[in-house]
Order: C-alpha cells, then structure tokens, then sequence
C-alpha cells in the first residue's frame, strides 16, 4: 500500500512535468497545426536561464532563494519569450502557407539550432545546483517504508494545474482567446473579420515560449542537474503526451502527461525498468489505434 | 583543390611532425572524461616536445570528439586516419573503442586506450590494440569479492545502464557474486541519459536493498543516489572507474558520501608522478581519474617509438609487447600477448566530503 502510494506520487510528478511542456506543444499545434519541435528547446534554455541567475545569486553571496527564484523565473519567461517570438518570426512565418512539411523541418533546424547554441556556449558538461526547496512529508510509514511527498513535488503539481487553469481562461474567455479560436477555424476568414492574424499566432508562441521557461526552471528545481539535451528527451515524452490526451486540447495534454507518468511509474515499479518506454509507446498505439485524435481530442471534419 | 592536396602533402616532410590522436568523449554527458585525456595526453606531448620530440619529430596531437557514440566513434575514427595519425590515445567508452579500433586496424594504425575496461577489446585479437588501465573481468571480481566480505548481511542489487562497459561490468560482478554465493535480490537495467530515477529509487527502497552497485557513467549514477536521497533512502552505493570524476559529487551533492567505487591504486601520488601532477595542478587541472592513464599512454608509445627507432605502428606494437618494463608515471609497466597492461590491480576507493581516496587495497 505504501509502495503503491510512493509510485503514484513519483508517477503524478512526473507526469505533470511532462504536461507542463506539453501545454505548449499542443497549444501551438491547435492553432496553426504545426509542430513546435523547437518547444523543447526554449523549455531547455529556460533551465539554463534559472542556473545562470541562481549561481549568480548565490556567487553575489545573496541567499535569499525566494528572491532569486522569483527572479530567475521573470527572466527566464521573459527570455524565452523573445526567443518564442524570434524563432516563429524567423523560421515558421515566412514558410506559412507553404507545403505542411516545411515549416516542421525549420522546427527540427530550430531545435538543432539552439541546442548547438547552448552546448557551445554553456559548455557540454551537465550543470547542477544544490536542493533549493529540500525536504517534504512523510506521509505514512509501513513496515519501514516511509512514503516521502517533496515540497517540489507539491509545487510541480500546483503550478501545472494553476497553469492549465490560467490558460483555459485566456483561451475561453479573453478576446486574444476569442482571436487564437478565430484563427485556428479558418485563418483567412478572422483576417477578413479584422483580427490581425501574424499578431495573434506571434502571441500564442510568445505565450507558449514563457510556459516552457516556467517549466524549466521547474525541472531545474526538482532534479538540481540539467544538460542542453534535456529539451530533447523532454520533448519527446511530451510531444507524446500531447498526442495521447488529444492534440490541441489543453485539458488533453496535462491528461496525457499525467498517464504517461503514471505509466512510467507503475510499470518500473512493477514490471522491469528495462522495458518502460516500451510499454508507454505501446499503449500511445493502443490508444491511437481506437481514438485516432487521443483521449480528449475533437474529430475535426475535413473539409472538402 | 588539387593544388593545395599537392601542397599539403609536400609540406610533411619538411615540418618533421609525427601526428598522434585523442579521442574521446569532449561532449556530451560523460565530457568530464574527455577533459581528463585531453589534458593528460596534452602534457605529456608538451614534454616530450620541449625534450626534442620523438626521434626527432615534434608531435603534433590531433583531439577529435565522439561523445561516446559509436557512431560517431567511427567517423572520428576515418577523420584520424584521413588526418595520417600513428597512434591514437582513445577511446573512453567502450562502446566507442571498440568499434573505431575496426577502422585503425584495417589502416594498421596503433590504438591505445587508456580507460575502456572492457574484456572484449583487446580479446579481439588485434595486433594493432593496446589499453593502459585494467579490465573488467578483474576489477569486477575485485567488486565482488569485497561485497562478498563485508556486506554479506545487506540485501543486493546489481543495475546497469544497458551500455557496453555498464552492462558489462555489472555481468562480471553478478557472475562472480554468484560463484561466491552472494545471492542478488534485484537485477535490472535502466536507460542512460534518463532523468527522472524515482520509480526505481523507490523499488529499491521497498526490495530492502542495502546495497546497490551501479554499473554505469556518473551523470546517472549521481542523479540517482540525488533523488534516492530525496526520497529518504541512503544505502550503501558501489560504483566503478566511471565515476572518478569531481562531476559525481557535483551533481549527487552529499548523497555520495560513502560511496565506494573499484579504481586503480592512486598513480597522481606515486614519485613517478609528481613532476607531471605538480604541471597539472599548477595549470589547474585535475591529475586524478583518467588524467595519467592519457598521459602514460603517450608516453609508453613514445618510448617504445625510441626504441623500435621507427614510428611505424607495426614496429611500435612490437616493441610495446617485447621490450618492456616501460617507465612510465604509472610506474614500471609492460604489455601482455593481447595488449593488455601488466600489472592490473584494482583498489576500493570511498567518496568521502567531495573527493575520492583509496579505501582499501582489497
């Protein structure tokens, strides 16, 4: 009992983290239908970002965490906001309307791009900090076993959840939501109807970028050692996810997150740890093959 | 195009330059390891260069990155060849070693490893193979042998990360635990590069275990024994050579503390040694882990480059074979049939505050 509480806490935080990256993924996706493949990348540069301005902190002998977190956190967004609007500016506007392929293979060069970038810069070798928030609850002890719930991980699932919230508001409820729906049902006619179209796609990846930041440092604070190739790794599982909880649907992608975290989890902690990524990919197929839009994704009609 | 190929090639003799190759991993997660051949085959070319070289010729070091892909292992590989490299002090990983040591022995080049362990290297058969540090087979029964005496009570695990040298050396200790009659209570093998360990942390903790040895590369290992940590649980780690690095504790912090891992006797404090690790220090670089291994290993080919009056591979591994014991910063040293290093011990070393120190000798 205890065993399968600590796995289902290792799997939820670890699911939420994948659904935190996979926001972005699916939030692009929904409204030009395109890959981000670069997501990743900016959720990497994030991390990066938070390490810099943390050793900063902690170098200018200023020990105030919550101070420097919040911070790193501005910075990071910030940042990765540029970035998000530079890369989409850059690689993706001026091969809008072409073939759908193209502009999924500038996201590839993209991502390429910035992890090169980044390895050049940073250095090759994976940098660490020490626990900022160390500690937690013990939750029950059985026989020994004692079930340990992190401060981290408590504030990884409140923040992907607090996102997801703010999200599902903007999208619903403010006129740049109204926009970003407009344009995802038909392009051409929200530009006929005076929205201006290029703003509201360059704001969707500027908002998208900041998220990915959001989750970086996230993922810096909870497992203190990150590489340039952790947006890769990352972005796959939450690529994967996106797709599992129905691409484009918000709701689908933190879903989607979750149950391959759970996944992963429960089929390590009771099947072999070897096969896991087997086992997660082989259900992604199992699910696709009977809801080919994913768990929570609309059936669009194609029009002819 | 032409002209300058014809230029460059007329320009070799002239320069009296004898090339030589390092390779390893100079990025990705185990780059701390190519930073310590880097800077061991660096020094040595810098003074066997300022003592007049190599019958007469400078060397010229080559350093190519194949960040323990073995794809990439083998294009670096045809780059030192095209480049017309005698020697190559290289790989790291295993994995990488033995697939380039395919490419330099079709182009007769001599390979000298100075850090991959793994039996099937110089088992091979090549003429061309050589390694500086031990192997497997032994540092694995030295593991197993000291977990046998004195962890005897602890429950056991024995993980590994699926790679040629990780899964490799965890066999050899699961095979000579069992020949001891140490029971294994856990076996498996995670992925490497992975971040997120806390599903198997937490298996771990509930099979009991006392002690897991980890056949692997630090970046993993240390991420592990972090988040072990974090969930409350602290058994004793046992780790191997791919771990003596200050990166270990860089990234796992206190959870390593009493961390024993399998490592040669220390070289850097032999008086064979102190001239060069006095270079390094004052250049601020680490002469622990692999550092002398790279070093020696230009310097074994050197000597025996002197000896044989020639640098032609063929000569060199001849020489190397037959005409030990060489003087080297590990000490007096000769090479066996196959290429291997004699003698091969293995120590058990314990992180203790951030560095690593000999804990016994066996």
């Amino acid at each position: 009992m205890a065993y399968a509480l600590q796995q289902l806490i290792n799997g939820i935080t670890l699911g939420m983290i994948y659904g935190l990256i996979a926001v972005g993924y699916t939030m692009v996706y929904g409204i030009i239908g395109m890959i981000n493949f670069a997501h990743g990348d900016v959720f990497m540069v994030g991390a990066y970002v938070g390490i810099i301005v943390l050793t900063a902190f902690s170098g200018m002998g200023l020990t105030a965490v919550p101070l420097g977190l919040l911070v790193a956190l501005i910075l990071a967004a910030g940042l990765c906001a540029i970035y998000g609007y530079t890369i989409e500016r850059v690689a993706y506007r001026p091969l809008r309307g072409s073939f759908r392929l193209a502009p999924l293979i500038s996201a590839i060069g993209m991502s390429i791009l910035l992890e090169n970038f980044v390895q050049t810069s940073q250095g090759a070798k994976e940098r660490a900090i020490p626990s900022l928030i160390p500690g937690g609850i013990t939750l029950m002890n059985e026989n020994g076993f004692v079930v340990q719930l992190a401060w981290m991980q408590i504030a990884i699932v409140i923040t992907t959840l607090v996102v997801l919230g703010i999200f599902t508001y903007l999208v619903t409820k403010t006129p740049l939501g109204r926009a970003m729906r407009a344009v995802e049902q038909d392009a051409k006619m929200a530009a006929l109807l005076g929205i201006d179209t290029n703003r509201t796609i360059s704001m969707t990846f500027v908002i998208g970028a900041a998220l990915a930041a959001v989750a970086g440092i996230m993922f810096l604070l909870y497992y203190g050692v990150i590489d340039f190739y952790i947006g890769f790794d990352a972005g796959i599982k939450a690529f994967t996810a996106a797709v599992l909880g129905g691409i484009g649907s918000l709701p689908g992608a933190v879903l989607g997150g979750l149950l391959i975290g759970l996944i992963e989890a429960f089929w390590s902690g009771y099947a072999t740890v070897a096969y896991k990524d087997v086992a997660v990919y082989s259900i992604l197929a199992i699910v696709l093959m009977f809801m080919p839009t994913g768990l929570l994704g609309r059936n669009d009609v194609e029009k002819v | 195009m032409v002209l300058a190929a014809g230029f460059g090639l007329a320009a070799h003799p002239a320069l009296a330059q004898v090339k030589v190759g390092v390779a390893g991993p100079m990025t990705g997660s185990n780059a701390a390891f190519g930073t310590q051949l880097k800077d061991g085959a660096d020094q040595a070319v810098a003074d066997i260069n300022a003592k007049g070289g190599v019958l007469g010729k400078k060397i010229d070091e080559i350093v190519v990155d194949d960040a323990c892909d073995p794809k990439q292992a083998v294009t670096v590989a045809n780059q030192l060849v095209a480049d017309g490299v005698v020697m190559v002090d290289g790989h790291f990983c295993s994995a990488s070693t033995i697939p380039a040591s395919k490419v330099y022995t079709e182009n007769a080049i001599l390979e000298i490893s100075p850090a991959s362990t793994n039996p099937q290297y110089t088992d091979g058969g090549s003429w061309n193979t050589f390694r500086t540090c031990g192997r497997d087979d032994e540092q694995g029964k030295v593991a197993a042998e000291y977990i046998a005496h004195h962890f005897k009570s602890d429950k056991i695990a024995v993980i590994d990360d699926n790679s040629t040298y990780g899964k490799g050396i965890a066999d050899q200790v699961r095979m000579n635990l069992k020949k001891l009659g140490v029971p294994v209570t856990y076996s498996t093998s995670y992925t490497a590069g992975e971040k997120d360990y806390s599903a198997l942390i937490s298996r771990l903790k509930q099979d009991n275990i006392g002690l897991v040895y980890i056949g692997g590369y630090y970046s993993d290992a240390g991420l592990m024994m972090r988040e072990g940590a974090a969930q409350g649980y602290h058994p004793q780690y046992f780790g191997e050579d791919a771990m003596v690095t200050s990166q270990l504790w860089q990234i796992a912090g206190p959870a390593a503390e009493g961390m024993l891992m399998t490592f040669p006797p220390p070289a850097e404090d032999s008086p064979a040694a102190a001239a060069v690790v006095k270079a390094l220090t004052a250049a601020k670089e680490d002469p622990t882990g692999y550092t002398l291994y790279s070093y020696a290993t230009i310097q074994v080919w050197a000597e025996a480059a002197k000896k044989a009056h020639s640098v032609k591979p063929l000569l060199v591994a001849k020489e190397l074979k037959s005409g030990g014991p060489w003087n080297t910063v590990l000490g007096k040293v000769s090479f066996n049939k196959i290429g291997d290093i004699v003698p091969a011990a293995y120590a058990i070393w314990k992180w203790h505050d951030g560095n690593y120190k000999v804990f016994a000798t066996k």
